[in-house]
């Protein structure tokens, strides 16, 4: 029996037969089914997968008409990243004029609202003179990045240290200050940057810190929603499901804790959000097909449900998209191409 | 990370819609500021361009659209509109306010 080069979810090669490809697209999509109560992939999605990595083509690309708008995370910093010496205001003309991109996101290197709001005064200046030059819509990003604001990386007590000690009500105190801060910091660098000329915000990896995190990258939105009602909002995820750090966090009468991407985007277009990004993580020592099948099956439960657009994470670790540093033109494309066309998404 | 061949490129050959050398960045628009969906925001700026969706992917119809309408493109030649002011254009040709330009028109006095 012939066997095809896939990958595992760190990028490794391997061989396997159809019938184990087989086997793992559907003990994928069987996974998320399970934990995410949501339906499995149909035998004609799955057929379709089968196929796609059956196909010896090193890259393959969506249907003529499929295409859809992208945006991204801190990309200013993506092509300083590789150690080529330029400016944030190069490398946006670099990813409108040279690289297709749809969008365009200024970025600080320190990819964090509460770094961001240090550099408001600089930032500003630069979102000015962007929009002057550059003709695709633009976004200021940067994560919530919650765990900033404890011990020792700011100034409240940390409920890592707290949970242990089965110091359950302090620790609850702690999340309710930091959510306090990130709410006043992501404001604060929103509000500068919509009023600098900027077309949106992008929280970017929300919700790393779990539901507390993203109850305030929530509030946050709804706040700047309600300050600024033309402002665009992108709401991308850390992960597939929300850490029940707090536990008891609710947003408009729903529990976060717990939440999977088809309720994620539910609570987000209720805070005002215009763009949501899901983000499901890729499981390393899993081949390929059992990731892309995984991370199909929730994002498509997702794009069904959502009344707004849906802009999936597929960079370096979720989507099906392996986590290395330089990733194979054959997975990712395989990855972009079957989330696209069988969620039918709005963009990546 | 640092690896835009590899990620960002792949993406924009594989799915992405072109950004100025197609539609792109006017669809995208529709999605950021109003909400839209993907098949909803193409039919949105084909109708306003009198093109046809399948038209608004296109690199060559595009290009001579872009021209024509003066909102910018890659190959920017002498005179025509860059920046700012393909966004001016932009805002008028979709019926969308673009917050730049209503801050260029504030600060401006226009």
């Amino acid at each position: 029996m012939g066997k095809y080069p896939v990958r595992f979810g760190d990028g490794g090669r391997v061989e396997m037969t159809e019938a184990e490809i087989r086997s793992d697209l559907e003990r994928g999509t069987e996974d998320a089914a399970e934990r995410g109560n949501v339906p499995t992939l149909s035998e004609d999605e799955l057929t379709y997968l089968l196929d796609l990595f059956k196909c010896r083509d090193r890259v393959v690309g969506v249907e003529e008409g499929k295409e859809c708008c992208l945006t991204y995370d801190n990309m200013t910093s993506k092509i300083e990243r590789a150690h080529i010496a330029i400016s944030k205001h190069q490398q946006l003309q670099i990813f409108e004029r040279a690289l297709g991109a749809d969008t365009l996101e200024l970025a600080h290197i320190d990819y964090s609202f509460k770094q961001c709001k240090h550099v408001m005064i600089y930032e500003k200046p630069n979102m000015e003179q962007a929009v002057l030059y550059t003709i695709a819509p633009i976004f200021y990003g940067a994560m919530p990045n919650m765990g900033l604001y404890s011990i020792p990386d700011g100034p409240v007590p940390n409920p890592g240290d707290l949970l242990p000690k089965g110091k359950f009500e302090e620790a609850k105190a702690s999340y309710d200050q930091m959510i306090e801060y990130s709410v006043k910091d992501m404001v604060y660098v929103g509000s500068q940057m919509y009023e600098a000329g900027a077309d949106g915000i992008n929280f970017d990896t929300t919700a790393a810190s779990g539901d507390a995190e993203f109850f305030a990258a929530l509030t946050a939105a709804r706040t700047l929603k309600d300050k600024y009602p033309e402002m665009g909002i992108e709401m991308g995820m850390s992960g597939e499901f929300i850490l029940g750090m707090h536990g008891e966090i609710e947003y408009d009468g729903v529990r976060l804790a717990g939440l999977y991407p088809h309720d994620q985007v539910k609570v987000a277009q209720k805070a005002g959000v215009t763009i949501f990004g899901p983000a499901i993580n890729t499981v390393t020592n899993e081949s390929l097909p059992w990731n892309i099948a995984r991370s199909i099956t929730w994002t498509k439960a997702c794009s069904e449900i959502a009344e707004i657009p849906v802009h999936a994470n597929l960079g370096m670790g979720v989507g099906g998209v392996p986590l290395t540093l330089e990733p194979p033109l054959d997975a990712l494309s395989r990855a972009s191409k079957a989330h696209v066309e069988i969620c039918r998404l709005d963009g990546l | 990370m640092g690896d835009p061949a590899g990620m960002h490129a792949a993406h924009a050959v594989v799915s992405g819609m072109g950004g100025i050398r197609t539609a792109g960045d006017l669809v995208a628009r529709m999605q950021l500021n109003r909400g839209m969906r993907i098949d909803a925001a193409k039919k949105y700026v084909a109708d306003k361009l009198g093109l046809s969706v399948s038209d608004i992917h296109d690199t060559v119809v595009m290009n001579e659209v872009r021209e024509d309408l003066n909102i910018g493109r890659v190959n920017e030649s002498p005179g025509v509109a860059k920046g700012i002011d393909a966004k001016f254009l932009i805002s008028d040709l979709l019926g969308l306010k673009i917050n730049c330009v209503e801050m260029f028109k504030k600060r401006v006095g226009i």
